[in-house]
């Protein structure tokens, strides 16, 4: 329960912050994904389930403010937050490589299907151009970003695991 | 003892397989019919954007400090380059006064309405900016309850913004014409030639938008021309300055020509912008009437 109310909280947290305060600290129109982060964050951290219902979420909110159809980044978010549960088994929580390696792929493939399906399909082929200027700076800016987000969210997740063991012995 | 409770749970690759479904009915639905919009954008609306609104205002007041410090000399060297405009002006303004007064007198001979007659126009306060790096949409702190329409253009000092595409009570979502969704139809003001001008996410880095079609272009048509809003435009009022020429060639079929504009509006640093509330649509009927 706890947890559950940590997730809605940082899910509606990081997208507040990222459609206000990231937009005003933007480099060359650029900001960082804070989305995709938590999205692979809990995906790898929590497992597949997790890692869906947190891109749905976040994928959805993001639809109902700017998107032109209901659910479409819903659905790639979701994707991302699957394929990370995927990582649960060989994740160890004081490694930082795996979640940076993990986080470049998900905002890399999230560029790419972006850039596929709303740009490339409509005859935008300058496929190098988007990619150096739109795609790699933002991973490079949400990497930036993440290490000071990630231990964040890592020592929270932590705090609540500790409890959550505790109350469960308390009841033992 | 203790007895675990045995939950029935979904496996994660079927729960996946099922949302997809879900999402994907969805999107027909949404892209069909207007049917799920308002409720859904609505309850966000209201949760999210008061947070928004506030942030938005701390992050707007740390970005204009920190420019403050850059800029304060510059702006002290141009402050007194600008006063001795404004004694400058001041003077040509009088003498504009004068004769618009008499313009109105002469209009008022010949019976003609305004042509361009001054919009109604509502301020609001960008309040946030669209998450992703691919398009330039933005929401603003006026929704339905104050009056605001979809399609109502928008403007920010004397240029064209975009124009309002979905309304909330309190929020409205607004494309600004550099995206790379957005057509607009315009013209050259000096030939009133039509054009095209669309947003392109490729050019915005040099801060320009492309133009396309413009028939007639390059012999008549010259760097620094103002381009505005066509009145064969059914979205868009007329007459309404979307930005400056800076560069056109001819296209490959020697008919039409094409090129950049750069838009008078600094879409970088946008904070209050313009809703005008006449539509183009009752506009031109009661100009008929």
């Amino acid at each position: 329960m706890k947890r559950n109310i940590f997730i809605v909280i940082t899910v509606l947290l990081c997208f507040i912050l990222q459609s206000t305060v990231f937009r005003w600290l933007a480099f060359g129109g650029i900001a960082p994904n804070l989305l995709v982060i938590i999205t692979a964050t809990f995906g790898f951290m929590c497992g597949q389930k997790c890692g869906l219902w947190v891109g749905f979420f976040s994928g959805l909110l993001y639809d109902i403010f700017y998107g032109n159809v209901l659910c479409f980044y819903a659905l790639i978010f979701m994707y991302l937050g699957f394929a990370n549960g995927y990582f649960k088994q060989i994740f160890f929580k004081e490694d930082i490589k795996l979640p940076i390696l993990l986080i470049t792929l998900s905002d890399l493939s999230y560029g790419l299907v972006s850039y596929i399906l709303l740009f490339l399909l409509r005859g935008r082929f300058h496929f190098l151009h988007y990619l150096m200027h739109v795609i790699v700076p933002e991973i490079i800016y949400t990497v930036l970003v993440t290490l000071i987000l990630y231990p964040l969210i890592r020592m929270i997740n932590g705090k609540l695991d500790g409890t959550e063991k505790r109350s469960e012995d308390g009841f033992a | 003892m203790r007895r675990k409770r045995q939950k029935f749970t979904i496996p994660s690759k079927y729960l996946l397989l099922i949302m997809t479904c879900v999402c994907v009915l969805f999107m027909a639905v949404t892209f069909f019919t207007d049917f799920l919009a308002s409720p859904l954008s609505n309850f966000a609306g209201g949760v999210i954007l008061p947070f928004q609104s506030g942030i938005s205002k701390v992050g707007s007041w740390m970005s204009v400090r920190s420019q403050e410090l850059k800029s304060i000399r510059d702006i002290m060297q141009e402050n007194e380059a600008l006063q001795a405009q404004v004694d400058a002006l001041t003077i040509e303004n009088n003498s504009l006064q004068q004769d618009k007064y008499e313009l109105n007198n002469l209009r008022q001979l010949y019976k003609l309405d305004e042509e361009y007659a001054e919009y109604q126009k509502v301020g609001a306060r960008v309040v946030s900016k669209e998450t992703g790096n691919w398009f330039h949409s933005f929401v603003i702190n006026k929704g339905s309850l104050d009056g605001l329409e979809p399609d109502m253009n928008v403007m920010a000092g004397s240029g064209l913004v975009g124009r309002i595409t979905e309304v909330g009570d309190h929020w409205a979502k607004v494309m600004s014409i550099i995206d790379d969704n957005s057509n607009v139809s315009a013209m050259v003001l000096s030939t009133e030639d039509s054009c095209i001008v669309q947003g392109n996410l490729e050019t915005m880095d040099q801060g320009v938008i492309t133009f396309s079609k413009l028939v007639n272009g390059e012999t008549a048509v010259k760097e620094g021309d103002k381009v505005v809003t066509s009145y064969i435009s059914t979205k868009y009022l007329p007459g309404i300055l979307i930005g400056y020429v800076t560069q056109i060639e001819s296209d490959s079929n020697n008919l039409t020509s094409s090129g950049t504009i750069t838009p008078a509006v600094d879409f970088a640093h946008l904070e209050e912008v313009l809703v005008i509330t006449d539509q183009k649509a009752s506009y031109t009927e009661a100009g008929e009437n």
